[in-house]
């Protein structure tokens, strides 16, 4: 297909337009601000101020040594020491407290001769994170103990550690994590939004009517509405990758371009379901709901916050059809794991073929006549 | 030779909502090349459904039209290079300014403003001062300017105006339809308008009266005004308010409604001016003022309906 010379003067005007908008210009440079600065702050997972009490039966210096090194962690406030297991669990039942630490009787003694010795552990789990993660924390301190110990007395003890490795993201960090799915939501936020009001919006303001007595076909016009998001949705992601890498230290891995093909896809996909039910709606009201009920499935069934396998199956059936899960995915990928595209094969698919039904869905859904 | 017909539109029918409301019923009528049509009649009538019939955007139920030969259904791609339509409502684009505009709506036709200039050479003077200025910021008349010179941009052959002036400021009325005579006689450029001001319809070479989806009549303002056979009243009296009601009561009175600043009335068939004068005196308008009166187009229009009316009851 020849490019038409009207092409450039459509995809222009919707430029102007978009840039003369009061608001769009600023959302554009404030979304992503506060998607790449201010939500990983407010998502992150890291669990601080742990308050835990203590009921030591032991009374050794290994036992004091262990409370020590747990109260003196950023993680963990010791509120009291108790006598009895159940005065502990009172405390967490007044809401004091969110752990209890319990030290055997002869914990020392145990442990140096037997190298293994009893403590438990008790957590307040209304809170789920935060007891699972503090449980967490607190047995990862008490294993590092043990391993002190067992160093200090030489080969005669050995302590058994658990232990467990983290692949690619190696201290589990939380913004490595979710930088990159933010990025996506910014796409979904900007690039799934404003294609699906502006047909609409032509078609409210009346301005559709001049246009459909055009000689401009259907393919250019909906090109013309794709093209200037699609320019916008790569900019946007470029800054905040920029941002990303400025404010987190989070960078890819892998190679941008393979990020700026996924994005592409994507970009595709999102904006011509977005022109799709533009053409569709009668009043932009009307087709940002529809948009809205869109955006909210994407972003639940994606992965973004609870992983897909642990879905119900029916559940991780539609996920299939979500490319903001392919996306994500794609993403998470090359930033974390450094893939390249041949490692990615499924989610190219899964957007290639999403792309070649939205798009001619999009153009034969727009009618001139009716 | 038979005359160039620049519309020729046979027995037009659309109905919206499953045929629950029939905007269109049958209508059928040829447009001279060179010719100024105009559709009159008031709102609900069917124009603006013919309008967008005839600009491509609406698929009849039945009938057929052609434009310069070309069918609006089949061969609408063509139709639309060779003609100029504008809506009823403003449909600019409000945030570009009056030149982007303009430059915009000649790039989709592959035109450029300085190609067809000398079309709209007089009434792009007149806006051509603002042309920094957004469309969405203009006044109405210039707004109508605007939207004229944005039709006529790509030189077409047929202009669809769609209530032109409405909305319009009268001195701008006026300068509006001294441009559209001109593009007819310097240009060859047929236009089809609708309006729901009489003064206008004059204007026309020819107007079809519509109502209900149908054409009442269709000729020369003068050959319409020419077949209005009734004596025609103009009568005011002190008590305006009153007046009607009192006319409206009679027997006598056939049809009376207000015009201007007086009304106009038509007797039933036995009463004369004397009868009228005497009903009036007894019912308190010592003072009223009856005088025979000349019709026009809006004249014949009412007598028109209320016949239609009777002859149909729905």
């Amino acid at each position: 297909m020849i490019v038409p010379m009207s092409l450039l003067y459509l995809v222009e005007k919707e430029f102007k337009q978009m840039m003369r908008n009061i608001i769009l210009p600023l959302v554009f440079l404030i979304l992503p601000l506060a998607m790449m600065n201010v939500v990983p702050r407010l998502l992150t997972q890291e669990v601080r101020h742990v308050r835990f009490v203590v009921v030591d039966n032991d009374h050794s210096t290994s036992s004091e040594q262990l409370v020590h090194k747990i109260s003196a962690s950023p993680y963990f406030d010791l509120v009291a020491a108790v006598g009895t297991g159940s005065e502990g669990l009172a405390q967490i039942e007044s809401g004091d407290a969110d752990l209890v630490l319990q030290i055997a009787p002869r914990f020392e003694r145990e442990m140096v001769r037997t190298g293994r010795a009893d403590i438990s552990l008790q957590a307040n789990a209304v809170d789920g994170t935060k007891s699972g993660l503090g449980a967490s924390y607190a047995a990862q301190i008490i294993n590092a103990f043990a391993a002190e110990i067992a160093g200090e007395q030489g080969a005669a003890t050995r302590a058994e550690i658990l232990s467990s490795r983290f692949l690619y993201n190696v201290n589990l960090d939380y913004k490595t994590f979710m930088i990159p799915a933010l990025m996506g939501m910014v796409l979904v936020l900007i690039v799934g939004f404003l294609p699906a009001l502006n047909i609409v919006g032509e078609k409210e303001r009346g301005t559709i009517e001049q246009i459909n007595v055009t000689p401009v076909g259907k393919v250019e016009f909906i090109l013309s509405k794709l093209i200037p998001y699609w320019t916008v949705g790569l900019v946007l992601l470029l800054y905040c990758m920029v941002m990303a890498h400025i404010a987190h230290d989070v960078s890819p891995r892998g190679s941008v371009l393979s990020i700026l093909l996924f994005a592409t896809l994507f970009l595709l996909v999102i904006s011509s379901l977005g022109l799709f039910v533009s053409n569709f709606s009668d009043t932009t009201q009307q087709a940002s709901l529809v948009m809205f009920f869109f955006l909210m499935v994407f972003m639940l069934m994606s992965g973004m916050l609870t992983p897909v396998t642990s879905m119900p199956a029916w559940a991780q059936t539609i996920s299939l059809f979500n490319p903001f899960r392919w996306f994500m995915e794609a993403m998470r990928a090359v930033y974390i794991k450094g893939s390249g595209v041949s490692d990615l094969l499924r989610p190219l698919l899964c957007l290639g073929t999403m792309a070649l039904v939205l798009f001619p869905a999009a153009v034969l859904s727009y009618r001139k006549q009716s | 030779m038979p005359m160039p017909f620049i519309v020729t539109c046979d027995t037009l029918a659309k109905s919206y909502r499953r045929g629950k409301v029939q905007a269109l019923r049958g209508v059928s009528f040829e447009v001279a090349e060179g010719e100024m049509f105009g559709l009159i009649g008031p709102d609900g009538a069917g124009k603006t459904t013919a309008f967008r019939i005839l600009a491509t955007l609406l698929l009849p139920d039945s009938g057929s039209v052609a434009v310069d030969g070309l069918d609006v259904v089949r061969q609408y791609a063509e139709v639309r290079r060779r003609i100029g339509y504008m809506p009823g409502r403003f449909s600019l684009y409000a945030d570009l300014t009056v030149e982007e505009n303009l430059a915009f709506f000649a790039a989709t036709f592959g035109t450029t403003i300085a190609e067809n200039r000398h079309l709209i050479e007089d009434i792009y003077t007149q806006i051509e001062p603002f042309r920094e200025r957004r469309a969405g910021k203009l006044s109405g008349g210039m707004k109508q300017k605007l939207a004229l010179c944005c039709a006529l941009i790509h030189a077409p052959r047929l202009l669809l105006l769609d209530e032109p002036t409405t909305g319009v400021d009268p001195v701008s009325r006026k300068e509006f339809w001294e441009m559209l005579a001109k593009l007819r006689v310097e240009y060859g450029i047929s236009v089809i308008a609708s309006t729901p001001y009489m003064d206008e319809a004059a204007q026309c070479d020819r107007i079809a009266l519509m109502q209900d989806g149908a054409f009442l009549t269709t000729d020369t303002p003068r050959g319409i005004i020419g077949s209005y056979k009734q004596r025609l009243f103009r009568v005011r009296s002190g008590r305006m308010h009153a007046l009607l009601a009192d006319l409206n009561e009679w027997e006598g009175t056939q049809t009376a409604f207000s015009f201007g600043e007086a009304y106009h009335v038509t007797l039933a068939p036995g009463k004369d001016e004397a009868d009228l004068r005497a009903y009036l005196v007894s019912k308190g308008h010592a003072d009223c003022d009856v005088s025979e009166a000349k019709p026009e187009i809006e004249d014949c229009f009412m007598a028109l309906a209320q016949t239609s009316e009777e002859n149909e009851p729905r």
